[in-house]
């Protein structure tokens, strides 16, 4: 291996970095004041993901309170209002309040440890991102005690803004918009600066982690695409408050330009969540292969160009709606452009398991299962994307299957793949295997129960969003397995919380760098102290932290593995 | 499996997939048999009206070749986590790319995702324009359509919360059951007068939405009579789930009997309403 000489010796920086300065130095604020007060980005992650794995509990509540309500035909456990509501808290809270959160917890706590910086680059914008995400949470939330919204987490008018709807819960909805949707935008300014200012020295464009490039271009989409939902939502409310009439057909609006404006963002909103799984699996399958990642540029680029071609897909969420052919054909053929590269990624992450020595340890589990799973949400996709085949199972529940497929079982997944990968970083203890790989297969064999019948029922014309169907529609036997599906599921998620919560006091201890990883968030302790690295080391390749391990193997003549 | 060093590429390019090949063949056979029979299974409906009858055709093709991609891709995974797990692989090889592969399966890809867009759409048209043939002699006699290719009958139909309304040529109206005759190719224009709806009967080709303030437009042709089921597929309201939609395909001449039966009930209504609003006026 090249790197022979001394990787960490300070003094050996060429390049100056940007450091804080101290003019005067207080006291570390300690209990929870501490915490509400704090601008470290590894406690901003926590809150973020001890937040977003609450919000999923509650998500995921309401997921099984439809599922059970749908077991059998002609249910009457709920009311066709109070299904409605459900359905609308479910679908915001797992966009909005879970899985871009959980990145946001994942990318706050692991992007300055592996750029090799101390902090954010605007750490006091970054607790305000944390803060804005919680107070859209609460505001939501807050309509549970009056009106809950009602019109589906899209809020289609004139559903949202006629007279329609009993309530105010569609005004918490634009809030709820509105304040996570500024603290995305701040918190993707801050990655933006964070990775191009911040890195270690040495580390170029091609020697960032993949894990970096994914947040970097989710962060272009959200930059590019939640200042459009921003003023839709806006639109929207003075509509339905000041008679503006923007979406009102009545008087001269249009409800088609709703959803445009809606879906210029919807689209790009689910690469946005699921990038940074497609950086996650890029990062664990390399070090749990032990074998570097199959076409690191390639990889990269493909993120790059998934970002790009998302902002042109947008209208194939509106093949049902009056357009003309050549702008059906159009948004067709982007849609289907678009999974060349998320094809070539699938098939990078194959090549790098082969010839690889596979650890199997829980976070490849979950990368594994990924991948299986995400590929079918990736090939229901295509198959949405042709129009004719699209106007038959649009708005069934073989849409609520391909983008749960491609949400749950891709985003989820690669969520669980990373709490198990850096769990150990951010607490130094290891969460438990036996519980790990339990959780797993509960997850894995419960998602599939949940979401494959799914395909059928609505091949077999179930519309989503209803509350009850009657007997004759034949419809009970696969309601009946979704919903079976859907507690498994639900105990899996348990299984891993149970599993944080025993592993943060009794986890095995990890050490700095138990899975002998390759980037430089494992050369630290665990977990790591308040200013990340006592000495920053020069970067010389994509994985530093192997130099590093080959480096002390060659000073100490212990042989290092890869 | 042979453990002697082999060359990289070749260990990528020929030993998986000769594998694969084998398997992915006889998952696209375990897929093609049913294929026929499971309509709603594993095909959309079909069986009313030939554009739903060729969106199946086109889903079946679609679904053959994400098969056998979904398999590969699973053989292969599952191959790869067997074969190179730790206790039997203890050294990792040390690739990090290989441009021809890679500028291969992003061109394979491509060439995957071109065939189908352009088998897509050649098959765009018969699915998407009215079918231009020529109405039943039934249909012509009973005056519903001129005779010769081309000729369609045009409903309207209006969405509203939570009902459908259809109107047909010559005032005749309609509320929940559309009835249309066999044989002829039928039209609609779909609108809605309050929310946003959806027209689906399943087994009559694919959805479109009834938008306040637009025409959508959508067709089918129905050859055997009976009757066809579907319900709203847009969100539209806290009933929703009961805004049912149903079509009776009929012989045109009992079409054309139905038309003058509705329409002397209409007529009769109309005028009970006036007589009451003049006997009330009064």
């Amino acid at each position: 291996m090249a790197a022979t000489e001394a990787p960490a010796a300070p003094g050996t920086a060429t390049r100056a970095v940007p450091e804080i300065v101290a003019h005067r130095v207080d006291r570390p604020v300690s209990g929870w004041l501490g915490w509400v007060t704090t601008t470290d980005h590894k406690r901003i992650g926590a809150l973020y993901l001890a937040t977003a794995l609450a919000f999923m509990m509650v998500g995921g509540v309401e997921a099984l309170l439809m599922r059970t309500q749908l077991a059998e035909p002609s249910n009457t456990l709920l009311s066709a209002d109070r299904y409605n509501q459900l359905l609308t808290m479910h679908g915001s809270t797992m966009v909005f309040l879970v899985v871009m959160p959980i990145w946001a917890a994942v990318a706050n706590y692991v992007v300055p440890l592996m750029i090799g910086a101390r902090d954010m680059a605007f750490p006091r914008l970054n607790a305000l991102s944390y803060w804005l995400y919680l107070a859209g949470g609460i505001v939501f939330y807050g309509a549970v005690f009056f009106s809950p919204p009602e019109a589906g987490w899209t809020a289609y008018t004139p559903l949202s803004t006629g007279p329609y709807i009993p309530g105010n819960g569609t005004d918490a909805w634009i809030f709820l918009i509105h304040l996570t949707g500024v603290s995305s935008i701040i918190g993707a300014i801050n990655f933006t600066v964070t990775i191009a200012n911040m890195r270690a020295p040495g580390m170029g464009w091609s020697r960032i982690p993949l894990f970096c490039w994914s947040v970097l271009a989710q962060a272009f989409m959200i930059l590019l695409t939640f200042p459009v939902v921003a003023a839709t939502v806006t639109l929207m409310l003075t509509d339905r408050h000041f008679g503006t009439c923007f979406f009102d057909p009545a008087c001269g609006g249009s409800a088609l330009l709703y959803q445009h404006l809606f879906w210029f963002f919807g689209h790009p909103e689910v690469y946005i969540m699921i990038l940074p799984a497609f950086g996650v699996i890029s990062e664990v399958l390399p070090v749990f292969a032990r074998k570097p990642i199959f076409g690191y540029h390639a990889i990269a680029a493909s993120s790059i160009g998934i970002a790009f071609l998302s902002t042109l897909v947008w209208a194939h969420h509106m093949f049902t709606t009056p357009l003309t052919t050549v702008v059906l054909a159009f948004f067709m053929l982007s849609s289907m452009v678009i999974a060349v590269p998320t094809g070539v990624k699938i098939l990078n992450w194959l090549a790098t398991l082969f010839r690889g020595s596979i650890n199997p340890a829980t976070p490849l589990y979950f990368a594994a299962g990924f991948l299986v799973l995400f590929t079918l949400g990736g090939i229901t996709g295509v198959m949405l994307a042709i129009f004719p085949i699209d106007r038959q199972v649009h708005d069934s529940y073989f849409v609520v299957a391909h983008f749960h497929f491609v949400l749950v079982a891709g985003a989820v997944s690669a969520a669980m793949a990373a709490l198990y990968y850096w769990f150990p970083k951010m607490t130094g203890r290891m969460l438990d295997e036996r519980l790990g790989k339990l959780s797993f297969w509960l997850q894995f064999v419960g998602f599939l129960g949940t979401f494959l019948i799914q395909h059928s029922l609505g091949l077999s014309g179930m519309p989503r969003r209803i509350y009850m169907y009657a007997s004759d529609a034949g419809w009970g036997t696969e309601n009946l397995i979704s919903t079976v599906g859907a507690y498994v599921l639900g105990i899996g998620v348990v299984v891993t919380i149970v599993n944080v919560a025993w592993s943060l006091r009794h986890g095995r201890r990890a050490g700095p760098d138990p899975w002998r990883g390759n980037t430089l968030e494992w050369f630290t302790p665990s977990p790591p102290p308040p200013h990340n690295f006592d000495v920053i080391p020069r970067v010389r390749s994509v994985e530093p932290m192997r130099d590093i391990r080959h480096a002390i193997a060659a000073r100490t003549a212990v042989e290092a593995e890869t | 499996m042979d453990k002697g060093p082999v060359n990289p590429r070749l260990r990528l390019t020929s030993c998986g997939p000769a594998a694969a090949v084998a398997m992915t063949a006889a998952a696209a056979a375990l897929l093609l048999a049913p294929v026929a029979a499971q309509a709603g299974t594993l095909l959309p409906e079909r069986g009313g009206s030939p554009n739903a009858d060729r969106i199946a055709s086109l889903y079946a093709l679609v679904l053959v070749f994400a098969g056998l991609v979904f398999a590969g891709v699973v053989i292969a995974l599952v191959y790869a986590l067997w074969r190179y797990r730790e206790r039997r692989s203890p050294v990792a090889a040390q690739i990090r790319g290989n441009a021809r592969l890679e500028i291969g399966w992003t061109v394979a890809a491509a060439g995957l995702i071109v065939f189908l867009a352009v088998w897509s759409l050649a098959k765009l048209d018969a699915i998407e324009s009215p079918d231009e043939a020529a109405a039943a002699p039934a249909a012509v006699e009973a005056g519903i359509v001129e005779p010769g290719p081309g000729r369609s009958l045009r409903i309207e139909v209006v969405g509203r919360q939570y009902l459908w309304m259809y109107r047909y040529p010559g005032g005749v109206y309609s509320y929940g059951e559309m009835v249309a005759p066999v044989g002829v190719t039928v039209e609609l224009d779909v609108t809605s007068v309050d929310v946003a709806h959806s027209w689906w009967i399943p087994k009559l080709g694919g959805k479109i939405d009834a938008l306040p303030g637009y025409v959508s437009h959508t067709w089918f042709r129905i050859e055997r009579p009976g009757v066809y089921t579907g319900q709203c597929a847009e969100l539209c309201g806290r009933n929703h789930a009961e805004m049912r939609a149903q079509v009776r395909g009929v012989a045109p001449e009992r079409y054309v009997d139905w038309l003058e039966r509705q329409r002397a009930l209409i007529r009769e209504a109309d005028e009970q309403v006036a007589r009451d609003r003049a006997g009330s006026g009064a």
